[in-house]
């Protein structure tokens, strides 16, 4: 039972920066926008309640004060607006970097993120392009009920021309926002805001970890990135493969852990375009394949992970895949941990893999 | 006593249809000079006159008049005729050539030549337009050259867009033309957010954004007026109003007894409503937009009163749901014959100058076509290749794009 941290960081571009600091993964993205607002003046950033104020979950704190009004402000409350606005910004020439307070609030904004943000490079064969990042937090664990809650990555996934990427750490969170803000693309940022203020492993009776007593709660305090299209191999090992990202990193480790099974962790961090590669060679090596995400079922992003898997690993297959999702129900308030698959659930899935 | 009466549905309806001459009194039109021109420092709610008003400089007698007169020199004044003819010959020989399967679609502006052509001139280079599908006259002013439009329009081996876009749809970033979307009203925050960041980088340039009244019944219009609003943005927001969404009447987006440019009032923005096929009243009321933009002073809306004299596109059959005739019966007329017998009237022009420079324009729009057919055209089969299909969805094409197109085997 070790986690390679070694191996989780690999492929991180670090520059001279090496000092660390034990960070939240709010610090840590308040981090990687200060960083990114020092160095490149198109960098501007705004949302509802991110300037003054710095954010209701505080991620902005203090970026206004240092950066100034023009820089940092507060947008009205209007999703489409916020991402139209920010398109034109990016056919400018500016990197905006946005905030939809909650992922559950994204709708309203589809039309500027699918028929524009995301087609402006191809429509304009590269005349114009939108290199903006919109950032939202998402995911349930904190009693949110049904529109405080929602893990939308299928919405993004589904739309050609997206980058979309859920860190479960605070260190991939910072180099992975840094990665997204330098990109040319657009890049939706998925925050677990489960995860903002420690890893969770599912048990929402035992008491909350903080990241401050994490080995990935250390974070770099300059400028570094984690690549936008490499998959993480969270933890190694040889009977099943996990594929999952975001806080279901932490329920999978701590449900393989309590199974008893040497299941390989992928976290994907990217969830698209998809490091197939990595998918593939653990797959093939362990035969077995369980595929975990929070957002409801059908049509999840879960069934993508599955289609490929069998597209590409089917000789090696040795039981057949399992997901373990979100039931296609909204996401409810007082059910909230019958709803959410916790790490009995996986760990069922898990003995179900290896039983086959 | 009260007594309850059944309630009834307000649908609106226009007062034509075919068989039924239009009563276009709803139109609600104002004397050519009447309008005041308030300084461009005027407070918003102090346009709200303007905003019902309309704004009239050429007169029933073809004379420039008013406090709105823009005073235009004899060489702006041709370049605005000529580009007028132009935009108006280059769309009927498209209508022709669409109509020979030679382009796959179009979309003509007739009548609404004035509005793109004396707004562009009113511009500088450098500032940014968010048009719609029908702002060619926009292109056309600022000489963006005719074979590339073409070969945009037949999506040849030489279409800029490589053949991704339906025809008309254009991007001309080097001439201030935003990419233009099929999804109405996007372009209209886009325009508020490319003018925001036009301030905060520091910059002079300003963006134009524009929109049909149909789609000003999108929340993305509204949204947009408040975001121009709240940040004082360099904008000038555009409502064509040319009295059809397809068959839809402007009563129908909300244009029944209250002007387009209300609505800006209403967000806090000076508004003005103006006659867009006057020339002379368009680029005037352009200039004061535009000097408000540059001088910090924040965004202004704009509704052009003006008339789809064609079809929505070359899909659409105007016969089935208004009368056929109804633009000879417009009141305010074609902009191009209006701004002809002005110049006529200054001795500037004469009928043997229009007909040379319409034979000169035809002859130059079927040579640049018939160069741009040389490129190919939709049906020829000379389209840009399969495999270009896989490039610019992302910067660098990702492996699952690789693995498709060798699938497809281009």
């Amino acid at each position: 039972m070790k986690r390679d941290i070694d191996k989780h960081t690999a492929g991180a571009e670090t520059e001279a920066e090496t000092k660390t600091t034990p960070m939240t993964m709010i610090q840590a993205l308040r981090s990687a926008m200060d960083v990114m607002l020092g160095r490149d003046d198109n960098v501007v950033i705004y949302g509802q309640d991110v300037g003054y104020f710095g954010g209701v979950f505080r991620v902005t704190d203090g970026l206004q004060a240092k950066y100034g009004r023009q820089r940092v402000f507060d947008a009205p409350i209007s999703e489409g607006g916020i991402v139209g606005t920010a398109v034109g910004m990016a056919a400018y020439g500016l990197r905006p970097v946005v905030e939809i307070q909650f992922a559950d609030y994204f709708y309203p904004a589809t039309d500027q993120i699918v028929s524009e943000a995301a087609r402006l490079r191809y429509r304009s064969a590269g005349d114009f392009t939108a290199p903006l990042t919109i950032r939202m937090p998402c995911g349930g664990g904190i009693y949110g009920g049904q529109t405080h809650s929602q893990s939308p990555e299928a919405f993004f996934t589904h739309v050609c021309g997206l980058r979309t990427v859920m860190p479960s750490n605070p260190y991939d969170a910072k180099g992975l926002l840094i990665a997204a803000i330098e990109n040319d693309d657009p890049v939706i940022f998925l925050e677990p805001k489960r995860l903002y203020n420690g890893p969770f492993d599912g048990h929402h009776d035992r008491p909350v970890v903080s990241w401050a007593r994490h080995r990935m709660g250390d974070v770099p305090e300059g400028h570094y990135t984690v690549p936008l299209d490499k998959a993480a191999v969270f933890r190694e090992g040889n009977d099943v493969t996990v594929l999952t990202y975001g806080t279901m990193v932490w329920v999978s480790e701590a449900a393989a852990a309590e199974a008893g099974i040497d299941a390989e962790i992928i976290d994907l961090r990217t969830l698209w375009p998809l490091d197939l590669e990595t998918v593939v060679a653990s797959v093939n090596k362990t035969g077995r394949c369980v595929v975990v995400h929070e957002a409801t079922r059908t049509s999840g992003f879960g069934a993508e992970l599955a289609a490929l898997v069998q597209e590409h690993c089917f000789y090696h297959l040795e039981a057949p895949i399992e997901r373990v999702t979100g039931w296609d129900t909204p996401y409810p308030h007082a059910q909230e941990w019958a709803y959410f698959p916790g790490p009995d659930r996986v760990g069922a899935a898990l003995k179900r893999a290896m039983e086959a | 006593m009260s007594q309850s009466q059944p309630l009834s549905l307000h649908v609106p309806e226009p007062t034509g249809r075919p068989g039924c001459k239009t009563d276009f009194s709803y139109l609600d039109i104002h004397a050519a000079g009447t309008t005041p021109r308030p300084p461009v420092d005027v407070r918003y709610q102090d346009t709200a006159e303007l905003a019902a008003g309309m704004i009239r400089v050429l007169d029933d007698g073809d004379d420039a008049v008013g406090p709105w007169d823009p005073q235009l020199d004899r060489d702006l004044l041709l370049f605005g005729l000529r580009t007028m003819m132009k935009t108006r010959i280059f769309d009927a020989r498209m209508v022709i050539a669409q109509r020979q399967k030679k382009l796959s679609f179009y979309m003509t502006c007739l009548g609404e030549e004035a509005i793109g052509t004396a707004h562009a001139l009113a511009l500088r280079d450098g500032d940014m337009c968010f048009p719609t599908y029908r702002q060619q006259s926009l292109l056309m002013a600022r000489e963006y050259p005719l074979l590339d439009m073409l070969c945009q329009l037949l999506s040849n081996e030489h279409d800029p867009l490589k053949g991704r876009q339906l025809p008309v749809m254009y991007s001309v970033k080097a001439k201030g033309f935003f990419t233009i979307s099929g999804n109405l009203a996007t372009q209209i925050p886009q325009a508020v957010g490319w003018a925001m960041a036009s301030a905060i980088k520091g910059d002079t340039k300003i963006a134009s954004g524009w929109i049909g009244d149909g789609a000003t019944a999108e929340s993305d219009f509204h949204t947009g007026l408040t975001f121009a609003h709240v940040y004082r943005a360099p904008v000038i927001l555009n409502v064509v109003n040319n009295q059809w969404a397809i068959s839809t009447f402007q009563a129908i987006a909300g244009g029944e007894s209250v002007s387009f440019a209300a609505r800006g009032v209403g967000a806090g923005i000076a508004s003005l409503r103006v006659d867009g096929n006057d020339f002379l009243a368009v680029y005037a009321a352009s200039c004061w937009a535009a000097e408000r933009a540059r001088s910090n002073l924040g965004p202004t809306l704009i509704e052009w009163v003006t008339y789809r004299a064609g079809p929505h596109s070359t899909s659409d059959d105007p016969s089935r749901y208004r009368p056929a005739d109804e633009w000879t019966y417009f009141p305010l007329g074609d902009p191009i014959a209006r701004l002809r017998r002005h110049l006529v009237k200054k001795g500037w022009w004469s009928d043997a100058d229009h007909a040379a420079l319409q034979a000169e324009l035809e002859a130059e729009v079927l040579a640049a076509q018939r160069e741009a057919e040389r490129h190919g055209t939709l049906i020829d089969g000379h389209v840009p290749s399969a495999a270009s299909m896989f490039e610019d969805v992302y910067k660098e094409m990702p492996e699952h794009l690789r693995r498709q197109r060798q699938q497809l085997g281009v």
